[in-house]
């Protein structure tokens, strides 16, 4: 089992009704790869009414306002089936899930 | 004792305001769903605790809210709109071809008798039902896949079904509208459609003589006492129909622009209609920034300029389709909401004005529930 830590942008934070990170346990077995789709799986099984605010509901990809970031670098365009880096695996460092700097 | 709620949609939220039957002083709660766009709320004639919500924003897409107690606390229910068949394609800006997306939900109209059930139109195009309160969501795909689809192309604001008449004396009979392709009609609870677009022209833009979609229709509205009349604000042209859509009329007659967005018409008068003229495509403000409603006592073409208690200068919004509605009380009240954050309301029928919100962010929609 995985605890990994994922923070919210404020309107997903207010629509799941949480504050500050959300931990979510992954898995169980021992050799599980932690990626970015396995996480998002589990945060939208935990919090259903996040369905479709991430990724698009048709299609699965990422909505074009949001990115995601850890460990000082941006994940946004890394293929869904990559392994998360270590320290987010290991719970050091969270996830951060971030609405993108546009509009108004 | 009779009251009124009003139900505002804004870019920045929802506002809901409240007051009895002598509409002179309103109790004010939101914004709900503080930062995200609101296109449309709309309350049940069912049970008008059952409030339905259309929220989004570019960033997080679409949501779905529904209250159980008149807008006072919310539960998110279902988003999923997918389209229940191979999208396929409609017009582009450019005439080329482009695969139908899902982009937000316009208008909510909730069934005329059970709450339980609501209507939702989408952009791109789109007529999607709920009998489960709002939870799933299933396509009638009658419409997008009419065989005039692939020639559909957007208006400005996009490939958008922003209309939905439910009429109430035929079983079945529902209208849609959708910019800009034109008005549509089912007479089987919207399994098949056709359009009804007899007699609308768009200047210079059409190389038809009559075809059947390709036309601006910016809003339609229905009185429920007389279901085959309709009344259509048209990117230009106010338009009726006597036959349930089947040939309009321009009444536009005396209007200082026939260009605008929404159409009203009056709770127990079915040939008093209000409109409010915008001074054209390109400039969407009022004419000379004076901001008047017009009222048409005769079901159009004489039409009367309401200005008491409106900004008669330097007055630069505009209306929304969507931003117009009326009370059902006896003294038919009615109002609207602007681009610049005005709630207008009138309680003699338009005769005269008072803005009971000023500063709210773009308003989006407004409707009313008289609730007994």
């Amino acid at each position: 089992m995985t605890a990994v830590r994922v923070v919210l942008p404020a309107h997903l934070k207010n629509l799941a009704h949480v504050e500050g990170e959300v931990t979510l346990h992954l898995g169980g077995e021992r050799d599980l790869e932690v990626t970015r789709q396995a996480l998002l799986d589990a945060l939208e099984s935990a919090y259903p009414v996040l369905r479709g605010t991430i990724r698009d509901r048709a299609t699965g990809k990422r909505r074009a306002f949001v990115r995601f970031y850890a460990c000082q670098e941006d994940l946004s365009n890394e293929p869904a089936d990559v392994p998360l880096p270590a320290a987010v695996v290991a719970g050091s460092e969270p996830f951060l899930i971030v609405g993108a700097m546009a509009g108004g | 004792m009779t009251r009124v709620r009003i139900l505002a949609g804004t870019r920045k939220g929802a506002f809901v305001l409240t007051s009895d039957g002598s509409r002179a002083k309103w109790d004010f709660s939101g914004p709900h769903f503080a930062g995200w766009e609101i296109y449309h709320l709309k309350g049940s004639p069912a049970d008008p605790d059952r409030i339905y919500a259309s929220q989004n924003t570019g960033w997080f897409g679409q949501l779905v809210q529904r209250s159980d107690d008149g807008g006072a606390t919310w539960q998110p229910v279902g988003n999923d709109f997918a389209y229940a068949t191979e999208p396929g394609t409609h017009l582009w800006y450019d005439g080329t071809p482009r695969p139908w997306e899902f982009k937000r939900v316009w208008h909510l109209e909730p069934s005329l008798s059970d709450p339980d059930e609501v209507w939702a139109g989408v952009e791109d195009a789109g007529l999607f039902r709920s009998r489960d309160g709002g939870v799933s969501w299933t396509e009638l795909t009658g419409l997008r896949t009419h065989s005039s689809g692939p020639g559909w192309q957007p208006g400005a604001g996009g490939l958008c079904l922003h209309t939905i008449i439910l009429d109430p004396a035929r079983a079945g009979r529902m209208f849609t509208a959708i910019s800009a392709a034109g008005t549509f009609r089912s007479d089987d609870h919207g399994e098949t459609w056709r359009p009804v677009n007899r007699g609308l022209h768009d200047e210079g833009t059409l190389p038809e003589e009559e075809p059947e979609v390709g036309f601006c229709v910016h809003h339609v509205e229905m009185h429920p006492s007389r279901p085959d009349t309709l009344f259509m604000q048209k990117h230009w042209d106010v338009m009726r129909s006597d036959d349930a859509g089947e040939t309009w009329r321009e009444v536009s007659g005396n209007l200082p622009s026939d260009f605008g967005f929404p159409i009203g018409v009056h709770a127990h008068e079915p040939e008093t209609v209000y409109v409010v003229p915008i001074t054209s495509d390109s400039l969407h403000f009022p004419p000379d920034g004076l901001l008047r409603v017009y009222r048409s006592r005769t079901g159009g073409d004489e039409w009367e300029p309401l200005t008491r208690g409106l900004p008669q200068e330097h007055c630069y919004v505009n209306v929304y389709r969507d931003a117009m509605a009326v009370d059902s009380l006896e003294e038919c009240g009615v109002y609207f909401g602007t681009t610049g954050g005005q709630v207008y309301a009138s309680a003699d029928a338009g005769d005269t004005w008072e803005a009971i919100a000023r500063d709210l962010p773009a308003v989006l929609s407004v409707e009313v529930q008289t609730i007994p």
